[in-house]
């Protein structure tokens, strides 16, 4: 009886087998890169906003406190969006004409709020707090990289879950000593590890790795 | 359709074959009937995932529309949506710190226009969340059920939003026009056509202001009057005293409390208060083994008769004799009583009641005859109870009148055509006046008519203009308290829809056009207030949610002889009998008027907690019944039946019945209570409104219609007709069904105090602690709840408290029929013994929160977690929806999303969500979670300050309104915390403890005080 496939399919069929195992594999990957990729997580896009606000200038070069305009981050969930009344606080004696700040100076002049681009935005069913992570030690610049930096502000990381459980799993690679957490230029010290669980156990931090450490 | 008809005669034969202790919850359940068999076959009834095409989607979202939980949940792939905003404020207002909600104080004002004190969470400018006021002395912290709801109110969409000219929208400036126009005429004749109604009137400022429209307009006339009114009280105060007179409790001082008719644990001024200190005082501990007793004569099984240690079920017209036979037991002259068949019980009574002078209290219906009102204030003063447990001061009420006579007074004059202006300020009499007054007829007889009003209701189409009204959220008054004591009302923010208070209406009357009721009120205190300082004393009376000292001092009062009252009782039996002969041979009925349980008088309609808030006895929802006792439906052939198949489940359909009173006649479902007195029916008002909106229009029916002035709460001559009609009713008593397993557990305080551990000795012997999992290990916190059965009186403030806490949504009728209701925590009832005077139990179900979760082992996705902390976690992102928890949970407390429950579009309710709770969609599983924002919020607090989380730091919302403190939560771990000390107690006990899940909720023993000479008694007879 004649061959009913050609010898040729032996060839073919190792190539589709084998093939194909591949081409799963990389769609998962090319599919997990682009998840992970800047397209989607928005990862170092400078967002535009009504006024070109530039903490790099207002950081960088003028020194200002995170604080200053984030008033409630030791004390809220939320780190707070200055009003613009505090803006006006120096915009009212230096710039005060400049036509940049035009949209500044409406918003005080007409009391409609500035509506600024959002950067940092969680996922739904997440809860945050700012309050409590200032307290045990994270930096300002660990999650939202070197704002001093930053002409217009984009984001320095994903927010994503296995971001956030980076640190939680493993407080010890990333907590600094509190003086330090508004310090955009602090260098982790070559004993980080040493560091970090000598200030979980002064600060009291515990690795919360619970649902409803986040989700509620 | 498969249904059987209820064999009452087979259930009493199986009641008295029963031996033991027999626990039943439903008449279905205890008649074993085959409908109700399958139900429990099919293993988990609220699965049925049948879409019947009754409602149709549109008209279900319609019906959804008011009360269904919404918010802005961004999609969970895509963190940053590009396009949203952050909208800073230009000028931050003083102490906002955004993300932190504040509270402010203020106060709720129901019955009787008497108020319980609040304080109300509000994040960034919304409020959210109401909580007691623990400064106040008619609240301490907790809220009933009402209060709580009444939040859902404020953000309803279906409020009314503009002034209505005669069906068109009009605006404030031409109402004023109009108005000014009309007083102009009104004016030269000294307004002798000018009349204003409002209801009761408690608030100095708003009494104040009516007195100066008075004095404007000399020949103008002030009416008020409220559906639930208190007239009887107070004519019973003129009764006894020869003046009115307010009357409050002292029920921490209270050993033996008799209550003729009264459910003064959950309506009336001070109910809140009163279910704190009688709770206070069952609340056995070991060493600490007293407890108060309470015995209830009533007609309608209500929540402190349930609480009762010895109850008697009367109709209405036996109460008054009943009530002079006790009194003539403790030595009062009532006139002849006869010898009736509960000699004795009276006599224990009377006994016990004179064993405890001045620790005993006797507490009088409010809906109850002026004679029995007098007749307790004569109890109370020969038991030496008075200034002790019984504290009389001058009236709460600005100017108390006989609210009937007012309304009467009212209706005489639109009829002999003298009115020419009537001003309503709230409520809503074209639906709440007794039906013989034709008060709807009689108003069209009115040259202007103007209602003020909440709503565009009932009242408002048949005025020429309508105003919306502010809520009472939004705009500043005052009001008083059970004992008088002053808050002054603050908005918490601004009218929605620019609505006017009726501080504002009346300076429009009183000539001020413009004047805003802040001015008033701040006025107003600026006169009264003594203080050197007017800016601290009105902060401080701001702050602290009541002006210090404005609690009326007791007054001395002098009962009237005692002759008096046996002169008054001879006339009035003998009135009583003539009018009543024989209700049972006429084959005739009593009928009993009482307001619902849940929407009150009908104002609560349109408020979807409310109306899905099963009522605390019959456990019905969306709809009122025609209350019957089993014996007098026995009688009359009544019953219902359970629709089991075709997604039916949990639906029943009851006979319709026609009633007649006095030539008037309604159709209403029966519903067949046991407990209730035989040869009358109770009938709920509030229902079977007409413009109500969405929600409640067209829900239940309007008992309003056979309601007169001459029986306001009880009437004879009823007759009850059966139709061949049914009608379904939405019943949550056959969901979660436990299967009459040891699930409360009841003995006499006498018993307990010679075995304190039978609690624990009850329990299943086959307990086993065998698992093939690891055990948990808790370092920190271990958070647990312990709920005292014993304290809890059934009334469903936490219920309430749960759904706005947790932006859990109302579901509607239809769902409910088929077992899908949302709440987080139940509230089972439980009945034990006699079909006609059962003893009835409560007992409120959360998450348990099990050591060995069977939800978490089942989960494919782990959606359910547990916590480093013992806590079940849940996680809305990950849940699929295959409802394999819930299946799997032996305590039916996970609740599934089967439709979009939520309401995500309509505006106004994006603003009511707590912002600290994911508001759910459709296709995922939820469940009480412990309240674990408020856990996180305090560990992050605690934290902050370097130290624990403190006892009593973590409140849940439930245990926040509980009145009787019966729910305690904390961290287990600590051995001095309040919950451990519970769960050490003896009587400390979990459900089910033989699937071995060691539930982190526990359960404190339900006890009884009964009179041992009764008992011994009621045991001989039996």
């Amino acid at each position: 009886m004649a061959q009913i496939f050609h010898r040729s399919t032996n060839t073919l069929s190792k190539v589709s087998i084998f093939g194909g195992a591949i081409f799963v594999v990389a769609l998962v990957s090319a599919l997990a890169a682009f998840n992970r990729s800047s397209f989607v997580t928005e990862v170092g896009v400078a967002r535009g906003q009504p006024v070109p606000f530039s903490h790099k200038h207002h950081v960088g070069d003028d020194g200002i406190d995170c604080r200053y305009c984030h008033t409630s981050v030791e004390q809220s969930s939320f780190a707070g969006i200055p009003p613009t009344k505090t803006c006006m606080n120096c915009h009212s004696q230096i710039w005060a004409d400049s036509p940049t700040l035009e949209p500044v100076r409406e918003s005080f002049r007409t009391g409609k709020s500035i509506q600024w681009t959002r950067v940092h935005n969680l996922p739904g069913f997440v809860y945050f707090d700012h309050s409590i992570h200032v307290k045990k030690g994270v930096g300002c610049e660990t999650c939202h990289g070197r704002v001093d930096q930053m002409p217009l502000t984009w984001r320095a990381n994903s927010l994503y879950m296995e971001w956030c459980l980076e640190c939680h799993r493993a407080p010890e690679r990333f907590v600094r000593p509190r003086e330090q957490v508004f310090n955009m230029d602090w260098q982790p010290p070559s004993d980080q590890l040493a560091l970090g669980l000598k200030l979980m156990k002064e600060y009291n931090i515990k690795k919360l790795t619970s649902c409803s450490t986040c989700h509620r | 359709m498969k249904q059987e008809t209820l064999d009452l005669a087979a259930i009493r034969t199986r009641l008295t074959q029963a031996r033991g202790k027999e626990y039943w919850r439903s008449l279905e359940e205890l008649a074993g009937t085959e409908a109700f068999q399958e139900l429990l076959q099919q293993e988990f009834p609220r699965q049925a995932s049948v879409w019947s095409n009754e409602v149709g989607r549109r008209e279900f979202l319609k019906l959804m529309g008011a009360s269904l939980a919404l918010a802005g949940l961004s999609a969970c792939g895509s963190p940053a949506p590009t396009d949203e905003k952050i909208v800073p404020y230009v000028r931050q207002p003083e102490e906002t710190m955004l993300g932190k909600p504040m509270f402010f104080a203020t106060a709720f004002t129901l019955l009787g226009g008497v108020a319980s004190g609040l304080l109300v969470e509000s994040h960034e400018g919304r409020p959210t969340k109401i909580e007691g006021n623990p400064n106040h002395p008619a609240s301490l912290g907790s809220t009933d059920a009402m209060a709580q709801a009444s939040i859902l109110t404020l953000y309803d969409p279906d409020r009314s939003q503009a002034v209505n000219n005669a069906g068109r929208i009009s605006t404030w400036n031409a109402f004023l026009t109009a108005l000014n126009g009309e007083l102009e005429g009104e004016r030269l004749s000294g307004g002798a056509g000018l009349r204003i109604l409002t209801e009761t009137v408690t608030s100095p400022t708003l009494a104040t202001q009516l007195g100066q429209f008075l004095a404007k307009f000399p020949k103008a006339k002030w009416h008020q009057y409220e559906p639930v009114n208190r007239d009887n009280v107070r004519a019973g105060a003129r009764l006894a005293f020869g003046d009115y007179v307010n009357t409050y409790y002292r029920l921490d001082r209270a050993d033996v409390i008799l209550a003729l008719d009264s459910d003064f644990l959950l309506h009336g001024p001070g109910s809140v208060r009163y279910a704190r200190d009688f709770a206070a005082r069952r609340k056995v501990r070991q060493g600490q083994t007293e407890m108060n007793r309470l015995y209830v004569v009533e007609t309608t099984p209500s929540i402190t008769g349930a609480m009762a240690d010895h109850r008697l079920a009367f109709r209405p017209s036996e109460i008054a004799s009943f009530v002079r036979s006790i009194a003539s037991g403790l030595g009062i002259s009532t006139g002849p009583t006869r010898e009736g068949p509960h000699a004795q019980w009276i006599g224990a009574l009377a006994r016990d009641l004179k064993r405890h002078r001045g620790s005993s209290l006797v507490i009088a219906g409010d809906q109850q005859t002026a004679e029995v009102h007098a007749l307790a204030h004569a109890m109370n003063q020969v038991l030496d109870n008075v200034g002790k447990t019984i504290i009389c001061t001058d009236p709460v009420e600005a100017s108390p009148l006989d609210q009937m006579a007012s309304l009467r007074a009212l209706v005489r004059d639109m009829e002999a055509g003298q009115v020419k202006i009537l001003v309503m300020l709230g409520g809503n009499p074209v639906f709440t006046a007794p039906a013989d007054l034709r008060f709807a007829e009689q108003l069209s007889s009115v040259g202007l008519r103007v209602h003020l009003g909440l709503y565009d209701d009932e009242t408002s189409a048949l005025c020429h203009w309508h105003i919306p009204e502010t809520h009472y959220l939004e705009s500043w008054s005052d009001t008083r308290a059970y004992d008088g004591t002053v808050t002054i009302l603050q908005p918490l923010i601004a009218p929605l829809y620019d609505g006017k208070s009726a501080h504002e209406l009346l300076a429009v009357l009183t000539g001020q056009p413009g004047v805003s009721s802040y001015d008033v009120v701040r006025n107003y205190w600026k006169q009264r207030s003594r203080s050197p300082d007017f800016e601290l004393f009105w902060r401080t009376a701001l702050h602290q949610g009541l002006i210090a000292g404005t609690a009326f001092p007791p007054k001395p009062v002098k009962l009237k002889s005692l002759e008096f009252f046996s002169q008054a009782a001879a006339s009035s039996s003998v009135k009583a009998e003539t009018r009543n002969p024989n209700s049972e041979t006429q084959n005739t009925l009593e009928i009993i008027f009482r307001p619902d349980p849940t929407i009150f008088d009908g104002r609560f309609a349109n408020n979807g907690w409310l109306q899905e808030l099963p009522k605390p006895l019959t456990k019905l929802t969306w709809d009122n019944a025609v209350l019957v006792s089993p014996a007098t439906a026995e009688r009359l052939g009544l019953g219902h039946q359970i629709g089991t198949t075709g997604g039916e489940h949990g639906r029943i359909f009851a006979d319709m019945v026609e009633l007649r009173l006095a030539g008037r006649t309604l159709r209403s479902p029966v519903w067949i209570t046991p407990g209730h007195a035989d040869g009358c029916a109770t009938v709920y008002f509030g229902y079977g409104r007409t413009r109500a909106g969405r929600v409640g229009t067209g829900t239940g029916f309007n008992t309003y219609a056979i309601r007169t002035s001459e029986a306001l709460w009880h009437g004879a001559g009823l007759e009850i007709r059966k139709t061949s009609e049914q009608y379904p009713l939405a019943c949550t008593q056959f969901h979660h069904n436990m299967e009459g397993r040891d699930l409360v557990r009841v003995a006499s305080i006498e018993e307990y105090r010679k075995n304190p551990n039978w609690a624990q000795e009850s329990s299943d012997p086959q307990k086993t602690e065998a698992t093939l999992y690891p055990p948990h290990k808790y370092e920190g916190y271990a958070w647990g709840m312990a709920i005292d059965v014993n304290a809890c009186i059934g009334c469903n403030a936490c219920v309430v408290a749960c759904q706005a806490e947790n932006n859990i949504p109302v579901v509607g009728k239809n769902e409910v029929t088929r077992g899908r209701e949302m709440h987080w925590l139940r509230v089972d009832r439980y009945y034990k013994g006699d079909l006609d005077s059962p003893e009835t139990y409560h007992q409120p179900v959360p998450c348990m929160h099990c050591e060995n979760a069977p939800c978490e082992l089942v989960c494919p996705v782990g959606a359910t977690n547990h916590s480093a902390e013992g806590l079940n976690d849940m996680v809305y992102n990950r849940c699929v929806g295959t409802r394999y928890c819930s299946n799997n949970c032996p305590y039916k407390v996970r609740r599934f999303n089967f439709l979009q429950y939520s309401d995500f579009t309509t505006p106004s309710l994006k603003l009511l969500r707590n912002p600290n709770v994911t508001v759910r969609s459709r296709g995922v599983m939820e469940k009480c979670t412990y309240c674990i924002q408020r856990i996180n919020t305090a560990k992050i607090a605690a934290e902050k300050e370097d130290r624990q989380v403190r006892d009593g730091e973590v409140v849940t919302a439930c245990q926040a309104a509980c009145p009787a403190e019966a729910i305690v939560f904390g961290d287990i771990n600590a051995p001095d915390s309040h919950v451990s000390k519970l769960k050490a107690e003896s009587r400390n006990y979990a459900l089910l403890t033989e699937l071995n899940t060691r539930p982190r909720t526990t359960y404190l023993a339900k006890l009884r005080n009964p009179n041992p000479e009764i008992e011994k008694e009621e045991r001989h007879g039996s």
